[in-house]
């Protein structure tokens, strides 16, 4: 079992202790109960009570940038374009940028996201840099190829170099309800994780309903997931402020049950500051300030970082900037 | 300014002001003081001035005109001449003068935010992201409701100058909610706003004369209480509309009685906001936050009483303190603070005051911890624990951020909690179980019901109390009636009627049973048993030529208590469905069709023709088969909220126990007339028949016996009218009372109605043709005979 699984030395991870899980508690989530309009209103309210400006904008943004995960999940991914998108996350800001906001060094993105045939490229442009390189595993993004196929991806992944594993949870096992099976498949895809940091990815735009959505987040815990995250970005609904309010209620349930900190990972359809800040506020209100750095959140996103180049630019010149003046991912 | 690095380790919000240099120039530009706002542009007065404050920091930021008297007459004036014109513009000019107000708010729709915000202290995001965008929804709903009025308001038209006094807690908004309807029914008005936050109201003044409005069809007299006494008592004004506490609603309606003013309140409240235990626990301790400290708790609808299932008591009332960490409270321009000040140090004296009493007596105060600005008048966001229902601050409207939380067991014992309170405003009800949800929508009390949502507002469902909340909607369908009345009424025969004649206990003979029939002795009817009058006296019925025909029991105070506790026991004819209640009302008409000659016997041995006697007997059958039939056709309504996934169910609820005071003249049918309505309703009615006729009505209960009416549904009290009808004015449990008296009983039943401020119709003495059937039957009827629920229904999965 996971739970005497020693604490991994891998990247990604923080001095809490690592989610050992628990055995599967129905009784946690089996009655909850998620109000969607009320959900909705309260993310809908949520970001126009919070404003952050001038000084305190940027350093938002700056640390929105430094919980990105940059990813490239395309068919037509190739060395060279992953090697481009680490350059990128190593030094995702001009000098004179970085200069004009004073900071000490160049921060950079929380990890490199990547398929598993593309981790030993990323590995290699990423080496020395401390930037931790996630793949994404189990038959991403439908996760239904058979499961010793799914456990079997992740362990390449890790053998890679991979420091982080996103893996695809079964939707089938949420619509039918059948959290005894999804339990045994996401610990047992832990298991195979090993010391590399897990993220259980719930596809909610699949699993439609945030009763559903509150329902897999606390079964994914359960069995061990390191972070709880949205979205594959290949449904037709991404992350929305709603499903992530959801969730990170059950991440704080589950904090309260267990006393494990469980990170979140918003993904798919982020794409502009503005996103980033709402987010941010989003982590700051509901879980606190702790919330705020990468080892407890990470934002999926790739264009996302071009847009908060722009605005950290246009923080130092007052004048708006131009995307071709930015170094492309 | 902290650098860029030492925000990334605090990761503070750090301050967002919005500007207000544009109102402050605007300011500045009246830095003399204004005037009123009379006959289309701005007047000086005489009168003294009044500072008004910010009162986020206590500065001066303007001065107003603290109106006389004669400004308030300058005001009407300009308003009557403008009805003249006004009210004979077609739908579709009215419609595009209101149209015209909701573009020009929109347009100005930060500067009047930032003004709201400096004059109220209400917080920027709500000034802008609530109150304005409401403002211009107001204006837009209504200026369709300008163009449909002649269509859909037949028989319908305006009553003429309206004067409206408005409150401080949304200065803007409830000016919209006053004039909107008002000018779209074809009204002028005079507006008092109040005296700490006149401000939006003379930018609105600035706005009118922008958009084109014709000169005197809107007027604004700023003042204090003063003021607003002096246009409540103007006799040019029509209809007195106001918003503000159930004190001073008080005052106004003995100051209106018998005065002929038609009249509207919206008053205080102790709403309860009820958690059961299947709720989404998350969503309701969100809605707290929305419910009471949303403006600071300033809000009459406010969700107050914080009643929570024992099974999770413990559980919610933890999460809600945790919540209560991340409110913040400052300056009410910074886009990032959840609560601003109170509106005045007044206030904050009396939440203070009240607050420390809640502790006096018992109650555990939990308020947030965040740091309270040392100038402005600022009160953290708190709870009570430990209270009872009992406790000051249980009961007693604080108007302030303050929320008191007990526990219940059972929906039942929640229903009954909820609706322990004098008054009748809203509620907020959380549950995710259908059952549990609607039906405690239908028990409770109150004129506006949110289900898992609290403060929800918008201009096409109407906004009003029940009870001590006061009377009338605004907003909506139902809102539109309280700024027009009914072409009959205006139009009905001014023959007045009588004082009634004084009556006495000490009897004469009466003429002698003609065919040797067994002596039949007419009592009370109470409860669905005669009984004997409690004063042991009878009074004589004399018929038309002056002579002794029996006599009548004569009641007194205690035969009305004992018949208002039998009509509030027969509960189950107001939850009885419609169809039930229609075939009651066919059975009446059956049953006394069957016995028509032997009532038109006694209409002719009171002096009737046979004829005559006979056509009032028909027109009453036909009057109580229009009631039965209208039973289950008057219905409620679907209002068409603003709002994706949600529906607003408005309910037309029965009052309860309902009084009515029958007129001398066609004593059969007008008792029918004004029963069967209110029967049909679902209330549950003692009547003081005709003072002079009461046989026909001592008759009537043998009907009403055979007719399957419920005991107690139907209470019939003969005696001395107006005696009879001030015990039921003055009676608390007697939610709605109908008069038909001379001038003078009308001026009495209004008087004594403000004692739990009932809803109440007179005719100011005027004798209806109750043979017309447009004045003696129609919908006019049934809609005074019920109240109308709002109940919102977000959804979705």
């Amino acid at each position: 079992m996971l739970h005497q699984q020693a604490a991994p030395s891998g990247l990604g991870h923080n001095s809490f202790p690592r989610n050992a899980g628990t055995p599967l508690q129905l009784e946690w989530f089996e009655n909850q109960q998620v109000n969607t309009s009320a959900a909705e209103r309260r993310a809908a309210s949520l970001t126009t009570r919070r404003s952050v400006k001038k000084e305190y904008q940027a350093a938002w943004l700056v640390k929105a940038m430094q919980c990105i995960d940059l990813t490239t999940l395309a068919g037509d991914d190739t060395p060279g374009r992953v090697t481009r998108l680490c350059a990128k996350a190593k030094r995702p800001l001009r000098d004179d940028i970085v200069e004009g906001l004073g900071l000490p060094e160049m921060p950079h993105v929380g990890a490199v996201c990547v398929y598993p045939t593309m981790v030993s490229h990323a590995v290699k442009a990423l080496k020395g840099s401390g930037i931790p390189v996630a793949s994404v595993a189990t038959g991403f993004p439908a996760g239904l190829t058979p499961l010793p196929m799914r456990l079997a991806e992740i362990k390449y992944a890790v053998e890679q170099g991979a420091g982080e594993i996103d893996i695809v949870i079964h939707r089938a096992q949420v619509l039918l309800q059948e959290w005894n099976a999804l339990y045994d498949e996401v610990a047992a895809m832990r298991e195979a994780c090993g010391p590399a940091h897990m993220k259980a990815i719930l596809a909610t735009g699949d699993l439609k309903t945030l009763r559903n959505v509150y329902k897999a987040s606390m079964v994914a815990m359960q069995a061990g997931s390191d972070f709880i995250k949205t979205s594959t970005g290949k449904e037709d609904v991404n992350a929305t402020l709603p499903v992530s309010l959801t969730m990170l209620r059950a991440l704080r349930d589950y904090r309260e049950h267990t006393g494990f900190n469980i990170g979140f990972k918003p993904a798919g359809g982020l794409k502009t500051a503005k996103d980033a800040m709402n987010w941010l506020i989003l982590m700051k209100e509901e879980m606190g300030r702790r919330w705020l750095e990468p080892d407890l959140f990470r934002i999926g996103a790739s264009s996302m970082l071009s847009d908060i180049e722009r605005q950290l630019e246009h923080f130092i010149t007052g004048r708006y900037a131009a995307l071709s003046h930015h170094p492309v991912a | 300014m902290p650098s860029v690095t030492e925000v990334l380790q605090t990761m503070d919000y750090g301050p967002a002001p919005e500007s207000n240099s544009i109102v402050k120039e605007w300011l500045a530009q009246h830095e003399k003081g204004f005037g009123h706002f009379i006959g289309g542009s701005f007047v000086a007065s005489k009168a003294s001035k009044l500072d008004v404050l910010n009162p986020a920091n206590g500065d001066k930021i303007a001065s107003v005109a603290n109106g006389l008297p004669e400004d308030v007459e300058k005001a009407v004036e300009a308003a009557a001449k403008a009805f003249k014109s006004w009210s004979k513009l077609s739908g579709f000019e009215r419609a595009k003068h209101l149209y015209a107000l909701a573009r020009h708010i929109q347009k100005r729709e930060r500067f009047l935010s930032v003004l709201e915000t400096m004059d109220n202290g209400k917080t920027i995001r709500e000034s802008r992201d609530i109150d304005i965008p409401l403002v211009a929804r107001h204006f837009y709903h209504h200026a369709g409701w300008a163009q449909l009025a002649e269509t859909e308001f037949k028989g319908y038209g305006p009553v003429g100058v309206c004067g409206q006094i408005i409150p401080w807690n949304f200065p803007l908004l409830m000016l919209a909610w006053k004039i909107a309807p008002a000018l779209a029914a074809g009204n002028t008005v005079v507006l008092k706003p109040a005296e700490f936050t006149p401000l939006t109201a003379l930018a609105f003044a600035e706005i009118c004369m922008e958009a084109g409005l014709p000169p005197g069809v809107v007027n604004v007299v700023t003042g204090d209480g003063k003021t607003g006494a002096a246009l409540v008592a103007h006799k040019g004004v029509a209809k007195i509309a106001f918003t503000g506490s159930t004190e001073v609603g008080r005052m106004i309606r003995q100051q209106t009685a018998g005065s002929g003013k038609k009249l509207s309140l919206e008053l205080g409240g102790k709403s309860p906001f009820i958690v059961f235990e299947d709720t989404d626990l998350d969503a309701a301790v969100e809605g707290v936050v929305d419910s009471v400290w949303f403006n600071q708790g300033q809000v009459c609808c406010a969700g107050t009483r914080l009643l929570v299932q024992e099974s999770i008591y413990e559980a919610f009332i933890a999460r809600l303190k945790k919540r209560m960490e991340t409110l913040r409270v400052g300056d009410p321009l910074d886009k990032s603070n959840d609560m601003g000040p109170l509106v005045d140090p007044v206030q904050l004296a009396r939440v203070r005051g009240l607050v420390e009493k809640g502790k006096q007596e018992g109650g555990t105060l939990v308020q947030s911890p965040c740091p309270l600005p040392a100038k402005g008048n600022f009160f953290a966001p708190s709870l009570f624990l430990d209270t009872e229902a009992a406790s000051t601050v249980m009961t007693d409207e604080i108007f302030g951020p303050v929320i008191a939380a007990m526990s219940f067991r059972t929906p039942d014992e929640a229903a009954t909690l909820a609706n322990h309170t004098r008054y009748g405003l809203a509620a907020s009800l959380w549950s995710e179980n259908l059952n549990v949800a609607l039906e405690a929508a239908a028990r409770v009390k109150a004129g506006v019901v949110w289900l898992n949502s609290t403060n929800l507002f918008d201009a096409a469902a109407g906004f009003g109390g029940y009870k001590e909340s006061g009377f009338g909607r605004e907003g909506g369908r139902e809102g539109l009636y309280e700024y027009l009345q009914a072409d009959w009424i205006a139009s009905a025969a001014t023959a007045k009627a009588e004082p009634p004649k004084k009556l006495s206990g000490a009897t004469e003979a009466a003429l002698p049973a003609s065919d040797g029939a067994i002596d039949r002795t007419a009592k009370l009817y109470i409860g669905g048993k005669q009984a004997r009058p409690d004063s042991g006296y009878s009074y004589d019925v004399k018929n038309a030529k002056g002579k002794v025909i029996g006599q009548a029991g004569l009641g007194n105070r205690k035969d009305v208590r004992n018949a208002v506790e039998a009509a509030l026991k027969a509960s189950a004819w107001s939850s009885a469905s419609a169809h039930n209640r229609a075939q009651v009302l066919y059975f009446i008409a059956e049953n006394l069709n069957s016995r028509a000659d032997e009532f038109v016997k006694r209409l002719t041995e009171m002096g009737a023709s046979t004829s005559a006697a006979r056509r009032e007997v028909g027109a009453s059958l036909q009057r109580i088969f229009y009631y039965a039939a209208q039973a289950d056709k008057y219905d409620g309504r679907i209002h068409s909220t603003n709002a994706k996934r949600q529906t607003t169910l408005a309910f037309n609820e029965p009052f309860g126990v309902m009084g009515i005071i029958c007129p001398d003249e066609a004593p059969l049918l007008s008792m029918v007339s004004l029963a069967m309505p209110a029967l049909a309703m679902g209330n549950r009615i003692t009547l003081v028949p005709s003072q002079s006729q009461p046989f026909i009505a001592t008759d009537f209960y043998q009907v009403l016996d055979t007719s399957d009416v419920p005991d107690g549904a139907f209470n019939i009290i003969t005696g001395a009218r107006d005696e009879l009808a001030k015990t039921l004015a003055d009676h608390d449990e007697v939610a709605a009372l109908w008069y038909h008296g001379n001038a003078g009983g009308a001026a009495m039943v209004e008087n004594a109605s403000a004692g739990n401020l009932k809803s109440t119709w007179v005719f100011g003495g005027k004798r209806l043709d109750w043979f017309d059937a447009t004045q003696g039957e129609g919908a006019e009827y049934l809609r005074r005979a019920c109240q109308v629920k709002n109940i919102w229904i977000p959804y979705g999965e």
